[in-house]
């Protein structure tokens, strides 16, 4: 993965998480900065802060009065408030701060509860199994491309009632919204003007207006708040936002743990002996390589940890890092499948915490059940080979792995 | 023992009803609380203790 930006110099004063060193591997990097400065600083992006600690990470995730969520994905172009209606946002609720934020969410929060997921389990399966058979008798299968990227993508697809056939948009709206973050102002500019997801998603609305489905696009068309349905741009905004965030961020976990495994042969014996052990390991994955990172604006000037933060400034909101923070974890860089007692942050803190982590969770157990049951056996092809992704979502994007057929 | 939510720190993760489903149980928005007033039945008191030591919020505590 290359960077439109230069090298980073001192990871202190000028970090990128789009360097292709951070892209590779974060954690010294998250290390060093823990231990020097817990709040980092870059004038990258027009001024970035980055907390490292648990703490800290904690701290802003709690402060929706000093960093507003109206902007996500920290990019060239940050979004003023003429641009966004505060407080819904482009993509509500995650873009909304309180007290709109509450109401958007309740609406969603019954079609992701546990019994909701549940519900969705056995179809899961059938599709991990799916594509494990359509890879069956080859000796390098890539559990990124051949297997972790398909299963949150058909999941959510389904949920959201679109074309399965239309897979290879949803990627390529992925990568333009989540990867390709060093691109200049003008460029990121001419993608919002572009307007080319929202036809997309005019398209889905327009189809489910004329024949109503069981579906989370037809709900989001019939829900009311406060007695009136919801604006057409809440309606699409959620709809890019339930696509953007249910794909990418588990598919990056289902490598993430995949890539894990090929390399240690004890957690995979012992998780292909003990399959109950599965639902503590997959937290533990989730702990050690949680995807995400968030983003805030600072929403009034404030000093923070004894750093002068303004209105305006980007803050990465790196809950990985914090999973790493020995201060808070005993072992905190070492990988533990039995570990016992893991607060880990990888679905957030606080009033924003990932609507959809029952269905992630759900999905990261299934995916790897149906992996080990099929291949107990299996490392890495090429280690060389395996790529990441790059931005706030982290992630193998190929991961080829020689496997071996249980007998 | 007895297992209290503090419905106010409770974001939903849903860990304690994953990982002790004898003793709390969700709601629709997917809020934790606890059952039979959050009496443990003898035997599960581990399993008390592990609900408490995984929520990511610091919702759930013991009282002996």
């Amino acid at each position: 993965m290359t960077s439109q930006h230069p090298p980073v110099e001192d990871w202190a004063t000028d970090f990128d998480h789009t360097d292709p060193r951070w892209v590779a591997d974060p954690f010294p990097i998250w290390d060093e900065l823990r231990s020097r400065c817990p709040v980092a600083h870059s004038e990258r992006y027009g001024g970035t802060w980055m907390p490292l600690r648990h703490e800290d990470v904690a701290a802003v995730a709690y402060d929706t009065e000093h960093f507003t969520s109206r902007s996500v994905v920290v990019s060239e172009v940050r979004p003023g408030p003429e641009d966004l209606p505060a407080p819904i946002g482009l993509a509500p609720p995650i873009t909304s701060d309180p007290p709109f934020h509450a109401l958007a969410r309740r609406l969603l929060l019954p079609a992701f509860s546990p019994k909701r997921i549940q519900a969705l389990e056995p179809l899961t399966r059938d599709l991990c199994v799916e594509l494990l058979d359509a890879s069956a008798g080859r000796p390098v299968v890539d559990a990124a491309v051949d297997y972790a990227e398909h299963i949150p993508l058909r999941v959510i697809v389904g949920m959201l009632g679109f074309p399965q056939e239309d897979a290879d948009i949803f990627r390529r709206f992925i990568r333009m919204v989540l990867e390709d973050v060093d691109q200049s102002a003008e460029e990121r500019q001419a993608l919002v003007e572009d307007r080319e997801l929202d036809e997309y998603m005019d398209a889905r609305i327009a189809e489910h207006i004329a024949n109503p489905q069981d579906d989370l696009t037809t709900f989001l068309l019939e829900a009311e708040l406060d007695g009136r349905k919801l604006d057409p741009d809440h309606v699409r905004g959620t709809m890019v936002l339930l696509m953007i965030a249910g794909i990418d961020t588990t598919w990056s976990a289902i490598g993430a743990a995949l890539w894990h495994l090929a390399q240690h042969p004890d957690d995979r014996r012992r998780l292909a002996a003990e399959p109950d052990l599965v639902p503590t390991a997959v937290e533990e994955f989730l702990r050690a390589y949680a995807p995400v990172t968030m983003a805030r604006l600072v929403a009034q000037d404030f000093d923070f940890r004894g750093r002068a933060l303004k209105e305006g400034d980007w803050l990465l909101l790196p809950f990985p890092a914090a999973n790493r923070d020995p201060e808070f974890f005993p072992d905190a860089d070492k990988v533990m499948i039995d570990r016992s007692d893991n607060r880990h942050a990888a679905f957030g803190l606080g009033i924003h915490r990932c609507i959809g982590s029952n269905l992630a969770r759900m999905e990261l157990r299934v995916a790897l059940e149906e992996w080990m049951k099929r291949y107990p056996e299996f490392d890495l092809a090429d280690p060389g080979a395996v790529t990441w992704s790059a931005g706030q979502v982290r992630g193998p994007r190929t991961v080829p792995v020689r496997v071996a057929a249980a007998d | 023992m007895h297992v209290h939510v503090d419905r106010e720190k409770c974001q939903g993760h849903n860990r304690c009803y994953a990982l002790a489903p004898e003793l709390f149980d969700v709601d629709d928005l997917g809020n934790a609380f606890e059952l039979n007033d959050g009496l443990v039945p003898e035997g599960l008191e581990d399993k008390a203790r592990r609900a408490v030591a995984n929520c990511p919020e610091y919702a759930i505590s013991i009282s002996e």
